[in-house]
């Protein structure tokens, strides 16, 4: 089999035991791999309704058929399971080098069954497979987990963990690769961590084979001079990493500040892309087979680390009204240790900072010292350090992510967030067809699910209106489905600011020996988000829930360049429910499950 | 009449942050980009008042100008 490796681990940690099963070829043909191959294997043998800490919950860890090719950007993996925070299906997505090694070891998939009577690492090397205690590193951060595991392991293993967040189930908790990769969203770590399981090491031999090398080096240069020409990946991203934003997304009035309540954030200079990179940055990081390197290893002070990314400085700058780079940096540090998601986490906080200052969390509640008031920045590292480990009634409730925790003290309309998790760095009042994009995303609150700033904001492919109604249902629809092909191929979301439907045909034939079109591709997206959408509604996802916070939806924005507006949901909904081929009330028709084959 | 420019990433440099320029009336952003010597194939997002604006879109007293080169995303 070309491209896939061809078999799935299927690993029982109840008993310590493991099994090797053939991919089924026509099923992967069909849902790709990655998230949308994931996502099958759930539906057929996890009950929607289960309980996402239910030992019958699975962790599937998956790769797409790129996965470890030469592809540009093919190293990423993904972590499908039942999302402990929204109820909905989860598939986090992560880069590093940790997914590629996989695929090496001979595996499309790792299917995690069970619970692990007591705390276990897997080794993997090849068809080695070997479970050891982890009762060593139980409780200890990322960084120390993985320095420690690297001694065990074979030379230049790759090691991927949770931190003290998903040990504790924090419902915003991540799992981490390479020290600070994260498949960060919807609590996957909290998934993995009721499951007993500490870390997955591994080590492999084998390349994946490719149907036509001569062909694939072609469009494999092809590509890289896409990526290499085009201004956001081959500028933008390379220079300032995803931190350029701040700027742009503030100066269009659209960057969420004080948890949602105005939009322009007037220190957003000091939280910069420009400013990290003229007093921070050490180096650039990449992933696996990935000529972007987006990514920044920074330092302040005793703290050296990666990141942070655009959406992190948000969520611990501007929604904390915090602008002081220094504590973001250093929050971004501990989240990654603490293995915990860092839009949530700072989110999280944002909200905690709202129902201080409405008085529904009170001095008394607050303990060690720190603060709750907008712009605490030195206080943002131990509420980061309180929710990993649940310390205290605010660490605790904290580790629940915004919404229970708002809920707990009595204003849930506080929490900035879709089915329960939280809104990513862009304002959807301003910027219309993003805000269609969160309620309908089918993991809940999130951007990479179909990332309309590109067309809304960056002009790419072309410059939309960001306050127009017309045409956005059609737009998120096509964003949203070749998402879910990239996210199932096994590369990376940034590479379609450079490259087109076409253009990942041409890459995913020339490995695998298909003969995909455009439109294939497409269908294929189409597919897999009508079955995630399946589940969801086999779950309990009622429509209803495809909505935003009543901030966005009723509250213009107060001031700044957006003034005014408010998202206008309600007129984009009916029409995406019919390009979608559901019913009005949202639920997909049988004879579109049936012509898409789900 | 008197208008802000606001600068952003790799077109600061030898230019700084922020600028006040004198500009003769019906002047438009493209005029901007000459007097700061800025190529138009290097202008990736051009801002009038935080809302998408046009290069022969006339400016106004006070208008504020933000020009970015290609950008990341996130
Ligand atoms: S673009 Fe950035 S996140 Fe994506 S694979 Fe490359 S380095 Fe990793």
């Amino acid at each position: 089999m070309n491209g896939y490796a061809g078999k799935i681990l299927r690993i029982n940690l109840s008993d310590h035991t493991y099994k090797t099963e053939e991919l089924d070829k026509d099923k992967a043909l069909k849902y790709i791999g990655g998230r949308g191959l994931g996502s099958r294997i759930m539906a057929e043998e996890v009950p929607p309704t289960v309980d996402a800490f239910d030992p019958e919950n699975k962790v599937i860890i998956a790769t797409g058929p790129l996965t470890g090719t030469p592809t540009p950007a093919g190293g990423r993996y993904m972590v499908v399971t039942k999302s402990p925070l929204t109820g909905t299906i989860a598939s986090s997505n992560s880069g590093g080098f940790w997914g590629s090694e996989l695929k090496f070891a001979g595996y499309d998939l790792l299917i995690l069954e069970g619970k692990s009577p007591k705390p276990v690492n897997i080794f993997i090397e090849d068809d080695k497979i070997t479970f050891k205690d982890a009762a060593h590193v139980w409780g200890k951060i990322v960084s120390e987990t993985t320095s420690i595991l690297a001694e065990e392991a074979p030379d230049k293993a790759k090691i991927l963990c949770i931190g003290p967040g998903g040990e504790n189930l924090s419902k915003i908790s991540a799992v981490m690769n390479d020290i600070n990769r994260a498949a960060g969203r919807s609590g996957v770590g909290a998934v993995v961590g009721s499951k007993n399981l500490k870390a997955i090491v591994v080590k492999g031999s084998s390349k994946p084979t490719i149907a036509d090398s001569e062909k694939l080096k072609e469009v494999v240069k092809e590509s890289r001079g896409k990526l290499k020409d085009n201004g956001v990946t081959g500028q933008g991203l390379p220079t300032y990493g995803t931190a350029v934003l701040v700027n742009i997304i503030n100066e269009g009035g659209v960057f969420p500040t004080n948890n949602f309540q105005t939009t322009y954030f007037d220190k957003a200079e000091n939280i910069s892309g420009e400013h990290l990179a003229e007093n921070f940055l050490i180096k650039r990081e990449s992933c696996f087979a990935c000529p972007i390197a987006c990514g920044r290893y920074t330092k302040a002070d005793e703290v050296e680390g990666g990141g942070p990314e655009y959406e992190t400085i948000w969520a611990f700058g501007a929604a904390c009204g915090v602008d002081d780079m220094k504590s973001v940096i250093k929050a971004n540090f501990w989240c990654n240790e603490m293995g915990l998601d860092t839009i949530s986490a700072g989110v999280t906080i944002a909200a905690a900072m709202e129902l201080y200052q409405r008085g529904k969390i009170t001095d008394a509640d607050i303990d060690d010292g720190l603060s709750l008031k907008w712009g605490a920045g030195e206080s943002l590292v131990e509420w980061v350090k309180k929710m990993g480990r649940r310390d205290g009634l605010i660490g605790d409730k904290m580790a629940e992510g915004s919404y229970r925790m708002a809920t707990h003290f009595g204003m849930p309309e506080v929490a900035m967030a879709v089915k329960k998790q939280e809104l990513p760095a862009y304002d959807p009042r301003g910027i219309r067809g993003q805000g269609l994009q969160y309620a309908t995303s089918n993991r809940g609150g999130c951007h990479v699910r179909g990332y309309l700033i590109s067309p809304e904001i960056l002009g790419l492919p072309q410059k939309l209106d960001r306050f127009a109604i017309d045409g956005k249902a059609e737009w998120v629809k096509i964003f949203q489905d070749l998402t879910a092909f990239i996210d199932s191929a096994g590369l990376c979301l940034f590479t379609s600011f450079a490259i087109d439907g076409e253009g990942y045909a041409n890459l995913t034939n020339a490995v695998l020996g298909t003969d995909f079109t455009q439109e294939d591709i497409l269908e294929a997206g189409d597919r897999i988000w009508n079955l995630e959408r399946d589940y969801n509604l086999k779950a309990g996802i009622d429509p209803s829930q495809d909505t935003l916070p009543k901030r966005l939806l009723k509250d213009p924005i107060p001031d700044g360049p957006s003034k005014g507006n408010v998202t206008r949901l309600e007129e984009m909904l009916p029409k995406y429910y019919e390009i979608r081929g559901w019913s009005e009330k949202g639920i997909p028709k049988a004879e579109t499950l049936e012509k898409l084959g789900v | 009449m008197k208008i802000k420019v606001r600068l952003f990433a790799t077109l600061r440099e030898n230019r700084g942050k922020e600028l006040e320029l004198s500009l003769q009336d019906k002047a438009t952003p493209e005029d901007v980009i000459q007097e700061l010597e800025i190529a138009k194939s290097d202008v990736a997002i051009l801002l009038v008042n935080g809302r998408d604006g046009d290069f022969s879109q006339e400016l106004r007293e006070s208008d504020v100008v933000s020009i970015f080169p290609p950008v990341g995303g996130g």
